[in-house]
């Protein structure tokens, strides 16, 4: 029965670690560039709840329109300044740019709020509902109910709308897109921000129920990246997936190792990705 | 020919009086800058010039300034002596972890991950390791026994690390001038056209694997007896990673002098830092480290010495009729 | 004897099969062309022949021996050395250090490296470009260097992806008699080209590849007017074919 517990749990956040890797492989699908700074701009958004809900009493579910659209501009701003100029250049540039973003943010995050874990402490984080035997916590539902929700938008507006489209069509074929006129860099700038707002809205979901500091950053960029790479790089159902598998699979790591090693299970499942799946399950084009 | 040796002496001369005429902070600043400008040259090995960027040599650190202090509590082993099976046991590692991701192709980002996966995984293991001190870290009594790698006041630091330097300098200029330098470089440059030419390109990364490990271990040895304290989340926390290889990327990776200027620059710009702006914000420095990365990938990717000499052999090319 | 004997070679990629049971012998010696519409598998081969691919099935004889499961360096070891398709230059050295790579695989010294390189560069004309970097070399400076690389460690079996691709006529003219004169050193060639001048000028005898089978070999002046061969080209690019094959 734990476990089914530990399954139920780990699905709900789940839903969150999803929409954190939809937004990194949006980026790496359309740009080819490698975000090393994905998980620092999740904690970015993470504080920017924290500081609304604490200083205006905004409640985290509301300020996600608030922190996505921050976090959406940080990215535009990241892909405009920084990214476009070293797209053409050696892949190891382009990591060692995105690891100096990743160091400035979370050290940033370090000297403004000091090195203490926070978290957001709702009013209803208590609240519990039963489902039999299975305990489900308010914050954690409604955590993975907007995630969904924000996943099924990400994934209409890729369908459906015309940006979408050429945001999709610049990722499968960057040559094609620019040939039918497509303002290449405008469309980059529109999917690395959308990818950011991802996760800047990811954290915003998250920081009701997970105490976080300046160091979290780097645990959160290395789930992105152990998603992604089991789901396909570049694949966004592969990310979705792969976020909820991912979710499980800690969760169920938590129960049956100890807690405190829950991060020594992340890396040591990355290492085991990397070795033997790094085209991931979904296949993908790397 | 002559101006070199000169030169050479010249400075030789100034760094050995050096010491005994400037004041305590000084010091600490140029044993900083030869300390990191040492351990920027053993990653350059692996980095610069075999092209294989590392995240995760804190690692090969803390085996070197954990077990040299292990041995020296437990057993009464030198550090001198522990600093040689510090280095062995680095570039066991090294074996291991390269074995690993250069057998199942890893390269660029995914070489990078998992190096930083295992260093990270050392983290969290150092810290649960009660022999090694756990959350609250590894004390080491101050014993003043040069035999104990341990000394009195600054000054015989200042030599070791500044010989320590000489000695990785010395080693990166033979592999620069080798066969195995320049199979390095070619792999760097394109690892298949290389395969092609008949260089074993595993068996040349695995060797400048080991060689960078084992030469980044006794800098361990060095901290530890140096701070007197070693705990996981300093030591081998990502920062320290990215500590150990930003001034070789700043100064030049592929170069010689790169690691050396890349150390002496930061080690000013810190300096810098801590007197202008708030003594100890903690952070600070490493948001600095994070916009000098931007900047020097966005400007100068080769790095500042090899942009410096490129620029100054432009006037000379423009006097060509 | 002959230096290079490929039996039944096939490899598929997913559903592609790039390359199906394809058969030849190479004599020492000899100037082998390898011709084909884009696509039909030509660098697929390559690839198989100098380690960089596994066989699905098939076996490839070097001298008598099996080149199963050997690495590319290790072939080249042996004295088969190939080059790229897109000239890939070592682009931050110098053409001298370009060619000092090469030259390592049969001294353990550089200073000897450095006479083998210089010496080489003699031989393919780029003395001038020693001090050059890769990067600031011209096409055809580059595919020079490709040789020259190649040739520096001493093989006895040289590869050649189309080397011609993208050079002028006159360009295409001096690396035809570069490439005879490194024949005439003793060098057995296999070389794919869509340049038909360099084929028929070059080769001895010539193969046929199309989607990824061999379909004709024999003399350059007989399979270029093979029914099947023209038929092959038709699918692709007739005319173009057709005038090259003629002039």
């Amino acid at each position: 029965m734990l476990y089914v517990q530990a399954v139920i749990n780990g699905l709900l956040v789940g839903g969150v670690y999803s929409l954190m890797a939809l937004g990194l492989s949006l980026i790496f699908g359309v740009m080819r560039v490698i975000n090393f700074a994905h998980g620092d701009m999740m904690v970015w958004g993470m504080y920017l709840s924290y500081w609304l809900f604490v200083r205006l009493g905004v409640d985290p579910y509301v300020s996600i329109l608030v922190t996505g659209a921050v976090v959406f501009l940080l990215g535009a701003v990241v892909q405009q300044g920084l990214v476009n100029r070293i797209l053409e250049a050696p892949h190891e540039m382009q990591i060692l740019l995105m690891l100096g973003v990743a160091l400035t943010l979370e050290n940033l995050a370090l000297v403004i709020w000091g090195p203490d874990p926070r978290r957001v402490n709702t009013a209803y984080a208590l609240r519990t509902y039963w489902l039999g035997p299975i305990v489900l916590d308010l914050p954690r539902v409604a955590t993975f109910v907007l995630a969904l929700a924000l996943a099924l938008a990400l994934y209409l507006f890729l369908k459906r709308t015309d940006l979408g489209r050429m945001i999709r069509a610049a990722s499968d074929n960057r040559v094609g897109a620019l040939l039918v006129g497509t303002d290449i860099l405008k469309v980059f700038a529109l999917a690395f921000g959308i990818g950011a707002a991802c996760v800047g809205a990811a954290g915003s979901l998250m920081s009701p129920f997970l105490p976080f500091s300046p160091s979290t950053g780097i645990f959160f960029t290395v789930t992105s990246f152990n998603i992604v790479i089991i789901g396909g790089m570049g694949s966004l159902l592969g990310a979705f997936v792969g976020g909820l598998l991912v979710g499980v699979s800690e969760s169920l790591g938590a129960v049956i190792l100890v807690p405190s090693l829950k991060e020594l299970f992340s890396f040591v499942l990355l290492i085991l990705i990397l070795l033997f799946r790094p085209q991931g399950l979904l296949g993908g084009s790397r | 020919m002559k101006r070199r040796v000169v030169l050479g002496i010249a400075v030789a001369a100034a760094l050995a009086v050096l010491p005994f005429r400037v004041p305590s902070n000084w010091q600490n600043l140029l044993i900083s800058t030869f300390y990191y400008a040492y351990l920027g040259q053993a990653w350059n090995i692996l980095g610069g010039y075999a092209g294989q960027l590392s995240l995760g040599h804190a690692a090969f650190f803390a085996i070197g300034a954990y077990t040299s202090a292990v041995l020296a509590i437990h057993l009464g082993i030198s550090p001198w002596l522990g600093m040689v099976a510090g280095a062995l046991l680095a570039a066991l590692l090294s074996l291991g972890i390269g074995y690993l991701g250069f057998r199942f192709g890893l390269r660029g980002f995914y070489f990078i991950l998992l190096t930083l996966a295992v260093a990270e995984i050392c983290r969290l293991v150092a810290l649960h390791l009660p022999i090694l001190g756990g959350y609250t870290g590894l004390f080491i009594n101050f014993t003043p026994d040069p035999w104990q790698f341990q000394f009195q006041g600054k000054i015989p630091y200042y030599f070791i690390a500044l010989g320590f330097l000489g000695v990785a300098s010395g080693i990166a200029w033979l592999i620069q001038r080798s066969k195995l330098g320049t199979y390095l470089v070619a792999i760097r440059e394109d690892e298949d056209a290389s395969e092609a030419l008949g260089v074993d390109t595993f068996r040349y990364k695995m060797v400048a694997y080991a060689v960078s490990a084992a030469l980044t271990a006794p800098g361990g040895t060095f901290y530890a007896y140096f701070q007197f304290y070693l705990q996981p989340n300093t030591v081998l926390n990502i920062n320290h990673s990215v500590d150990i290889m930003i001034r070789p990327i700043v100064g030049g990776s592929g170069t010689i002098l790169g690691p050396v200027l890349g150390s002496l620059l930061l080690e000013l710009l810190g300096e810098f830092s801590r007197t202008y702006f708030a003594a100890g914000v903690a952070g600070l420095n490493v948001v600095i480290y994070g916009i000098l990365l931007i900047v020097v990938v966005l400007f100068l990717p080769r790095g500042v010495y090899p942009t410096l000499t490129h620029l100054m052999r432009r006037p000379a090319a423009g006097r060509r009729p | 004897m002959s230096l290079l004997r490929v039996a039944g070679l096939s490899k598929s990629f997913g559903g592609l099969r790039a390359v199906q049971r394809v058969s030849f012998d190479l004599a020492e010696g000899e100037i082998l062309g390898l011709i084909g519409p884009n696509g039909a598998g030509k660098t697929t081969l390559f690839h198989l022949i100098s380690g960089f691919l596994q066989p699905d099935e098939g076996s490839v004889r070097y001298a008598g021996e099996s080149l199963a499961g050997l690495r590319p360096h290790q072939i080249c070891q042996r004295g088969m050395v190939r080059t790229f398709q897109i000239a890939r230059p070592f682009l931050h050295l110098t053409v001298l250090e370009n060619v000092v790579v090469g030259a390592l695989r049969r001294v353990a010294h550089r200073r000897e490296a450095v006479r083998i390189a210089e010496e080489v560069l003699g031989l393919t004309g780029l003395q001038e470009k020693a001090g050059s970097l890769g990067q600031r070399l011209t096409l055809p400076d580059r595919k020079r260097l490709e040789l020259a690389r190649a040739l520096a460690t001493r093989p006895r079996l040289l590869l050649l992806d189309e080397l011609m691709a993208g050079l002028t006529p006159t360009e295409t003219e001096r690396l035809i008699d570069l490439i005879r004169a490194i024949h005439g050193r003793g060098v057995t060639i296999l070389l794919i080209e869509h340049v038909m001048r360099a084929v028929m000028a070059l080769s001895q005898r010539v193969l046929v590849l199309n989607y990824g089978q061999l379909i004709a070999q024999g003399r350059p002046e007989q399979v270029v007017r093979d029914p099947k061969v023209i038929e092959a080209y038709l699918g692709q690019d007739s005319a173009g074919a057709e005038a090259d094959a003629s002039g």
